[in-house]
């Protein structure tokens, strides 16, 4: 259960050194990632409205900046220096607690994403694409903590996110934002089980719930091209688990007001946007790691040693199908949306279990 | 189904690869049609010599009343216009005028028209009055009556 960043610590401890080196490198490594998924969420906003402007066959925000580079810092400090309204009759804890659950749990399910092969650091022979142990040396994980069941660790977080939209909703006292937090979590909560079929088809095929193994068990052939079923259910079942068009239903501007967030504003607004949007990135991520071969080059010839740049490529490749999916397509009604779920999602991804699980046995 | 899916997909790639519709407003602007009915134009003749004679019609004949001219009889050594009166004040409220059309019908010697300007917000009220000055067209050697051009309405 414990990770190899955590028992590294331990054993140094009880060996009494390295214990700096390990913290600063799970220290260096959070830091960075929160940053550099911070950024990415506030530029994914501003991707999201070129991406829409375009295809309504406008330009999109180009005065901030050049060519409105600079609008994710604008908009941030609208956020922040925006009065923050609140109702009366709010549960005054989970209120605040909420938004910032929603934020938080979006980039902790990133942690143990690896964006990039081991590396070995001072030890006899690379770990490799495969992730291989690194005797004597110093295993550097391109993932936060490096988790051998890290799939099993991202479907848990996520599954907490729901209690951040169900919280906000039922704290602000309000009949839309309550009303949207029933329906997003009976949404989130059958799309999790599609969610969690279809990854289940990855993790037959490679044997493990180590993302590292995962990904080393697609060296040639990527399991988008085993699994393309279990491919589209997730993306799918993840456009449904971060609330986007066409399975936005919590939000539903139309019905509801905003949904879950109606009375959230300022920055606890903030907090949920960005959550979302994390979320996307996210679920973009697991894709690329469990179907598009992770950090892998996608062509043979291509080097290897690129890989986060394979991995951000493919990742921003998801996420422009998502934009694009997002503009293209009417909302669905709601209860389509769950027949959809339970109906059509969930007997498919059992359905691709078994083959995939009968597969696996006669090979 | 994923036909149509796919077709839908299709049409919003298309549109991403057109070229965006958008004109950037201060900066670009449309052409304005030939015969649109902007901000008044006092015009003059090629000598410089106005060609409004003050004979007020244009006030007469405006259906909301926002035209004010004050006649004063021409100095025959320095005539301003042609006839034996010119307009000493001649001035529009911008607020209340409908853009009809009818001053410049009634003007016997097609002093005044509407001119191609469309773009008459402004933060004070009292700059919405156009003065002569305003409206007035520009020849070489012209000098405003009082105060700086391009002080009125924006």
């Amino acid at each position: 259960m414990a990770g190899d960043g955590r028992r590294g610590v331990i054993l140094a401890i009880g060996s009494g050194i390295n214990v700096p080196l390990t913290l600063l490198i799970a220290l260096v490594k959070g830091v960075l990632l929160l940053v550099v998924l911070l950024t990415t969420a506030a530029y994914l906003v501003l991707a999201e409205r070129k991406v829409s402007a375009r295809i309504q066959l406008r330009i999109g925000p180009n005065r901030v900046g050049p060519g409105g580079f600079l609008q994710p810092a604008a908009d941030a400090v609208k956020l922040i220096f925006k009065e923050a309204a609140a109702p009366e009759g709010r549960d005054r804890l989970l209120f605040e607690l909420a938004p910032g659950l929603a934020a938080a749990m979006a980039l902790f399910a990133f942690a143990t994403i690896p964006i990039n092969q081991t590396i070995c650091i001072n030890g006899r022979g690379g770990a490799g694409p495969l992730s291989a142990a690194c005797p004597g040396g110093l295993a550097l994980h391109w993932d936060l903590a490096h988790l051998n069941i890290g799939l099993l660790f991202i479907l848990a977080i996520t599954s907490i996110g729901v209690y951040a939209i169900f919280i906000g909703g039922w704290a602000s006292n309000s009949k839309y934002a309550l009303l949207g937090a029933l329906r997003s979590s009976a949404q989130l909560i059958s799309y999790e089980m599609a969610v969690s079929f279809a990854v289940i088809g990855p993790v037959l095929l490679s044997g493990s719930l180590d993302l590292e193994r995962v990904v080393g068990a697609q060296h040639g052939l990527w399991f988008v091209f085993l699994q393309p079923l279990a491919f589209l259910l997730y993306l799918t079942a993840g456009l449904a688990e971060t609330n986007r068009l066409p399975f936005d239903l919590p939000e539903a501007e139309g019905e509801l007001g905003a949904g879950y967030h109606t009375e959230m504003a300022g920055m606890r607004f903030g907090m949920y946007f960005v959550g979302e949007y994390v979320n996307m990135v996210t679920v973009a991520a697991i894709a690329t790691t469990l179907f598009l071969g992770g950090w892998m080059a996608p062509l043979f010839f291509l080097p290897n040693w690129l890989g986060p740049i394979w991995f951000a490529a493919k990742v921003g490749l998801l996420i422009f199908v998502m934009l694009w999916i997002r503009w293209t397509y009417p909302r669905l009604r709601y209860d389509r949306l769950m027949q959809f779920g339970w109906k059509v999602l969930l007997p498919l991804g059992l359905a691709n279990i078994v083959v995939t699980a009968v597969f696996v046995a006669l090979r | 189904m994923f036909r149509e899916l796919i077709g839908g997909l299709r049409i919003t790639m298309q549109a991403m690869l057109r070229k965006p519709l958008t004109i950037q407003y201060p900066e670009e602007q449309r052409p304005v049609p030939p015969r649109a009915r902007g901000r008044h134009i006092l015009h003059r003749y090629d000598n410089g010599l106005e060609k409004c004679i003050g004979c007020e019609l244009c006030s007469g004949a405006c259906p909301v009343g926002c035209i004010y001219v004050l006649p004063a009889a021409n100095d025959p050594a320095h005539p301003v216009s042609p006839g034996e009166r010119f307009a000493e004040r001649y001035e529009i409220n911008l607020m209340r005028c409908i853009y009809c059309g009818y001053c410049a019908e009634a003007c016997p010697t097609e002093a005044i028209t509407l001119g191609p300007r469309l773009d008459l917000a402004d933060y004070k009220r009292e700059r919405l009055v156009a003065t002569k000055a305003d409206l007035l067209e520009a020849w070489p050697g012209f000098r405003p009556p009082g105060g700086a051009a391009g002080g009125g309405p924006r």
